[in-house]
């Protein structure tokens, strides 16, 4: 045994850290004030994995809610039938009497033509049983079973309504906390927050108290959603209470699209007023990282020297900058639509709502693209680091970054080639769109060429990148159709674009972020996680994934349409193993929470470099230091790793001997 | 890359004489962007309209706002701003000019319908009148 | 870290290595802030662009109902308040305490005339029943004006702004014009009132096209014949349109959405002269106490760019709301 244990801190030399030396951001200070008030960027990054996070979860309840409603749809016929027998049943003998099966399945006989002789038929059954049941047992009247079928009716079409009610607010709430309180804060403002600066060698981003009013900003939208989540449920539970508050919940899918959206009685203005504030925190995070990437950069680092995260961040903050405003214009114009009914939107007022999907969707297309792009740079990171292979295609990687934030703002109508955009424009952004397919696929290859001679390690990271790559090419051949003019008449509001587009926003992103988590968790928690238990969730959450969204995709193209509460037979099967996939998805996901949990629990203390990664922050101890770096390290080429050699008995990577005096000499270069 | 720049890197102030004259060809071209309402170019005059309001734009940004003087990365900001404007203008403009005319068809057909309410009267006298030749 | 300290300038954060990396960091993200200012405002330059562009003659029309003069008198104030805020970060670099100072209140000043501007173009706006939403006097919904009573006033203000310069010397005609349009437009108040008690047994859309088919422009069947098949031609007709008459109802429907843009856009860049003048006194407030000096600027420079930017998008306003031709 060696010198050094695994549980003891060590620097990227090896050497255990000195007792002075010890101290890192997480307990640097301590209590709760101490986070809420923070300036530093790693505490922030957590505070937002804590927000982000629980509102993962709130929007997964939903996307629960969804499956399993899906596999009992209320409304078709055999099953109206089904629900409606069993009510008639149920009302008479809660009346006291009984009534015999048989008068039941004539009472609902299908076809029946004469209904005279029905009666007198059932009327016969009534008799019968009512003379062999003796003098205890009530049979029911005639006149009594006809009410209470009438009962059984209408209570079905109340329930129906209900249900269909329900569903709706599930899939939008589902939608919009899934799209602005997750998948768009996840990977920026968690992941980028915690490793940015320390990629950049710096000690902060570039003006901290906006990002701690961004962390804000994320948590007063994220209030505007539980308002309205919270108005929902109570209505829900007293209706005598929407005649007080008015409505709560919100039922206009995610898209907010007019002219429903200025008529329902839910909360619309609030939770448009929640992503207005969410837009607030995007914009702050996003002018934080231009500055940053621009002015903090150590000697040594030019642009094209940058690690792939940074380049992929940067491309995010320019879109997050040129859309999230034209969000926030349509949203207050939504508002103004609602509460002055100013009818920019309403076509009885002479206004348009193409113009709305015009708006809207020029912020939304290039926010999955807000989505995917840090994905893509996580992923290339992990690609490189566990193929221990240069990055290959390291400019074409950076550029097509660019070339993707700068060509999704030239797509949007994709969204609007089946609700009356002009022929002309179709035809445009269909073409436009295609483009968008050769920036991605620039990537793809690139990390299939990084990958090729490497010598791959199959650790959780790099498991969850392969099977980004693996769903990204899903998503993104099956966005061609979905491009494809002619093709997009069939598949639009389908569950066909249901599949394509969880395939790269779950798929992808979901993947790329938990990818992240997997490689950063050491050095943002300084302990290592169970590797073994975190290739379990993989596989759960990979193979839950594929079963429940695949299926989609079929579903989609025989005609499923896509935000319905039922369908016809021909369906049942489809759903049912989507649902039974979104539940081995679910488990997963939970225990990948577990493994996380876990390693915070019980973890070993992680090295400095348990990877063997170049970039920056492995240049640092586990946890980080407050100021993160001791010393300014020098930056090199971030994917260049034979400085770093293998050292079994701490478990991780460490400086080459000769390299050491090196990089020191450097160290104390930097900081003069 | 740019701290060597930095050492040399001293704040520009703009001398008076420029501020003035800045702020005079503002106030011309703000009398000639109103006089040239007056008179009647067609189609032109948006353009004229826009034309001037653009070159108002830059003399502000760079002389008011020290652009002339600044990091190019900070004018490349604003150049972006106004193209991506451009765009989302641009495509919904041509859009919904495109079509218009299916918004404008059912209109037409109103107008239509007023047409023939009134005309009905004397269509009944054109029946009558084709009848009565037989 | 500690040489950085050594510096002893108490407004370097300590992330930054150099005031200067500070200055341009605070600079550059301040630049990228307003891009998201210009891309806010380019929405409603879009909405703008795509009402004016397919029903030109509606903005024409609706414009008249602006005054230029005052749109213009705003133009110079907030121009020279923008040369104020110039100079005023000058002197802030140069260290002049005393011209810093008095510069920050001119431009201040700038602010309050404008704003005072903008209050009496509002009311008086306001008091002719041209208010924002359904407060307007030309809102049409299904058929019906929200407040009729208002509507002929209304016309009679604008329009009283279009005659002077357009139809110089032709009073009686004029006047001629004046009293058929008074008619028509009783004529429209009488269909609307009469509308509930028209025959039943015509569908909705036919009830309601009753109303303006006895005020509908002579001439048109002819006008339709020509351009049948081709609904771009309705966009411009012949005639600049002078009264509300010239406007056919499609377009009569949308002049209450002139006013709802225009209320929005100028609106929203009422609310950020009111951000920047906040702004301003906060500095105004700082330099009195002599914050300010060659060494430290930062917060002068940033918010004249703020409020140089405002003044940006009033130049764009200007000529697209009050110019129309
Ligand atoms: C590789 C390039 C991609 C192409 C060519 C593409 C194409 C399309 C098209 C044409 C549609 C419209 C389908 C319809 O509604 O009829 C669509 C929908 C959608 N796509 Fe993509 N897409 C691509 C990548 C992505 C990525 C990377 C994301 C997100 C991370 C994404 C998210 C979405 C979403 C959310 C929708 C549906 C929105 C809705 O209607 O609710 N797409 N895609
Ligand atoms: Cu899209």
């Amino acid at each position: 045994m060696s010198a050094t244990q695994p549980t003891q801190q060590t620097d990227i030399f090896g050497k255990p850290v000195d007792e002075q030396h010890k101290d890192n951001y997480l307990t640097h200070q301590r209590g709760l004030m101490s986070w809420l008030f923070t300036l530093d960027h790693k505490r922030i990054g957590i505070m937002y994995m804590i927000a982000v996070l629980s509102f993962f979860f709130v929007g997964g309840v939903f996307a629960i809610v969804l499956r399993v409603m899906l596999t009992m749809p209320i409304a078709d016929a055999s099953n109206q039938m089904r629900f409606e027998m069993n009510d008639t049943r149920n009302i008479v003998e809660s009346s006291g009497a009984t009534v015999p099966e048989e008068a039941i399945k004539l009472l609902y006989e299908p076809g029946v033509t004469d209904a005279e002789a029905q009666q007198q038929k059932i009327e016969v059954v009534l008799t019968d049983a009512a003379s062999s049941a003796g003098a205890g047992a009530k049979v029911v009247e005639y006149p009594e079973l006809i009410n209470a079928r009438d009962a059984a009716a209408q209570k079905y079409t109340q329930d129906l309504t209900n249900h269909n009610t329900f569903y709706n607010q599930s899939f939008t709430l589902h939608g919009a906390v899934m799209v602005f309180l997750f998948i768009i804060p996840a990977i920026p403002a968690i992941i980028g927050n915690f490793v940015l600066p320390l990629m950049l060698g710096a000690k902060d981003v570039a003006f901290p108290r906006l990002n701690l009013a961004s962390w804000y900003c994320y948590m007063g939208g994220a209030l505007f959603f539980l308002w309205v989540l919270g108005k929902g449920i109570l209505n829900f539970l007293v209706p005598t209470l929407e005649g007080v508050w008015g409505g709560g919940g919100l039922d206009t899918g995610w898209t907010f699209y007019t002219p429903y959206s200025t008529e329902t009685n839910t909360a619309v203005v609030a939770a448009t007023a929640g992503a207005f504030v969410l837009g607030f925190s995007s914009i702050l995070t996003a002018v934080n990282f231009i500055a940053s990437i621009h002015m903090l950069r150590p000697k040594g680092m030019t642009w094209f020297r940058m690690p792939l995260m940074l380049w992929a961040l940067y491309a995010t903050a320019v879109i997050q900058i040129l859309a999230t405003p034209v969000l926030a214009i349509t949203l207050l114009l939504l508002i103004a639509e609602r509460a002055f009914g100013i009818g920019i939107f309403d076509p009885a007022l002479g206004g348009d709502p193409i113009l709305y999907q015009h708006f809207f969707w020029f912020y939304s297309h290039p926010a999955v693209y807000i989505m995917i792009l840090p994905a893509m740079g996580i992923v290339s990171e992990v690609i490189s680091v566990f193929s221990r292979k240069h990055i290959f295609g390291y400019a074409f990687i950076a550029c097509s970054s660019m070339a993707i934030a700068i060509l999704g703002f030239l797509v949007w109508g994709h969204h609007m080639f089946t609700s009356g955009q002009s022929e002309l424009l179709n035809a445009v952004f269909s073409i436009i769109t295609m483009l968008v397919a050769i920036p991605s696929a620039i990537k793809v290859f690139n990390w299939l060429t990084t990958m090729y001679n490497g010598s791959i390690r199959l650790d959780s990271p790099m498991l969850y990148a392969l099977g980004f790559i693996w769903l990204f090419t899903i998503g993104g051949l099956t966005g061609i159709y979905c491009a494809t003019l002619a093709v997009n008449i069939h598949i639009h509001d389908t569950y066909f674009i249901v599949a394509h587009f969880h395939y790269v926003m779950v798929g992808s992103t979901l993947f790329a972020f938990l990818a992240g988590m997997h490689y950063w968790w050491p050095k943002m928690f300084g302990k290592n996680y169970s590797e073994r238990w975190a290739r379990w969730g993989w596989l759960l959450v990979f193979v839950g994934f594929n079963i429940t969204f695949f299926i989609q995709f079929i579903m989609g193209a025989l005609g499923m349409p896509r935000r319905y509460a039922t369908y016809i037979d021909k369906y049942t099967i489809y759903h049912h193993i989507s649902t039974g996939g979104s539940l081995i998805l679910t488990v997963g996901l939970f225990l990948v929470l577990f493994v996380w949990i876990h390693s915070l629990l019980k973890g070993k203390q992680s090295p400095a470099n348990p990877w063997g990664a170049n970039s920056l922050e492995w240049h640092t101890i586990s946890p980080p230091p407050h100021a993160n770096f001791d010393h300014a390290p020098p930056a090199t080429d971030p994917y260049d790793y034979s400085h770093w050699r293998w050292r079994p008995e701490i478990a991780g990577y460490v400086l080459n001997e000769d390299s050491e005096p090196e990089e020191k000499d450097a160290m104390a270069r930097n900081d003069s | 890359m740019s701290q060597s720049k930095h050492a040399e890197y001293h704040v520009h102030v703009v001398p008076l004489r420029v501020l003035f004259a800045v702020f005079a060809a503002l106030i011309i071209l703000t009398i000639l962007t109103v006089g040239v309402t007056k008179v009647d170019l067609g189609g032109l005059n948006i353009w004229i309209a826009l034309g001037v309001a653009v070159v108002k734009a830059v003399l502000v940004a760079l002389y008011f706002m020290h652009l002339r003087w600044d990091s190019p990365y900070n004018g490349l900001a604003l150049v972006v701003a106004f193209v991506f404007v451009g765009v989302f203008i641009g495509f919904a403009l041509k859009d919904s000019l495109e079509y218009q005319k299916y918004v404008e068809r059912p209109a037409l057909l109103d107008r239509l319908q007023q047409q023939t309410i009134p005309a009905a009267v004397p269509s009944e006298e054109t029946t009558e009148e084709s009848s009565s030749e037989h | 870290m500690n040489k950085v300290d050594d510096n002893h300038d108490p407004h370097l954060a300590h992330h930054f290595d150099t005031p200067v990396q500070q200055y341009s960091s605070a600079k550059i993200g301040m630049w990228v802030f307003l891009a998201t200012e210009i891309l806010m405002f380019g929405g409603l330059f879009c909405a703008y662009a795509v009402y004016r562009g397919t029903h030109p003659d509606v903005f024409l029309y609706a414009h008249h109902f602006l005054d230029t003069n005052l749109g213009a008198i705003n133009t110079v104030v907030l121009l020279a308040s923008s040369l104020t805020m110039a100079w005023g970060v000058r002197a802030a670099q140069l260290g002049q305490k005393p011209i810093l100072v008095i510069m920050l209140l001119l431009t201040l000043l700038g602010g309050v005339g404008f704003m005072g501007i903008k209050t009496i173009e509002y009311s008086s706006k306001y008091s002719h029943g041209l208010w924002f939403g359904s407060d307007n006097a030309f809102y049409v919904k299904s058929g019906k004006y929200t407040n009729p009573e208002e509507l002929t006033g209304a016309i009679e203000y604008g329009e009283s702004h279009a005659m002077p310069h357009e139809d110089k010397g032709e009073l009686t005609d004029e006047h001629l014009e004046l009293q058929v349009k008074d008619a028509a437009t009783e004529d429209v108040l009488d269909n609307q009132a009469a509308g509930e008690a028209q025959d039943q047994s015509l569908p909705a859309s036919a009830q309601s096209n009753i109303g303006n088919a006895t005020n509908a422009p002579a001439g048109l069947s002819s006008k339709f014949a020509e351009v049948e098949g081709d609904g771009s031609a309705y966009v411009t007709s012949e005639k600049k349109p002078l009264t509300y008459e010239d406007l056919d109802p499609q377009q009569q429907k949308l002049v209450s959405q002139f006013f709802q843009i225009y209320f929005l856009m100028t609106g929203l860049h009422g609310i950020h002269v009111l951000v920047g003048m906040a702004l301003i006194f906060w500095l105004f407030i700082r330099a009195l106490r002599g914050t300010f000096g060659p060494k430290y600027f930062v917060p002068v420079d940033l918010v004249g760019l703020y409020w140089h930017i405002v003044d940006l998008i009033w130049i764009f306003l200007f000529p697209l709301l009050y110019l129309i031709h």
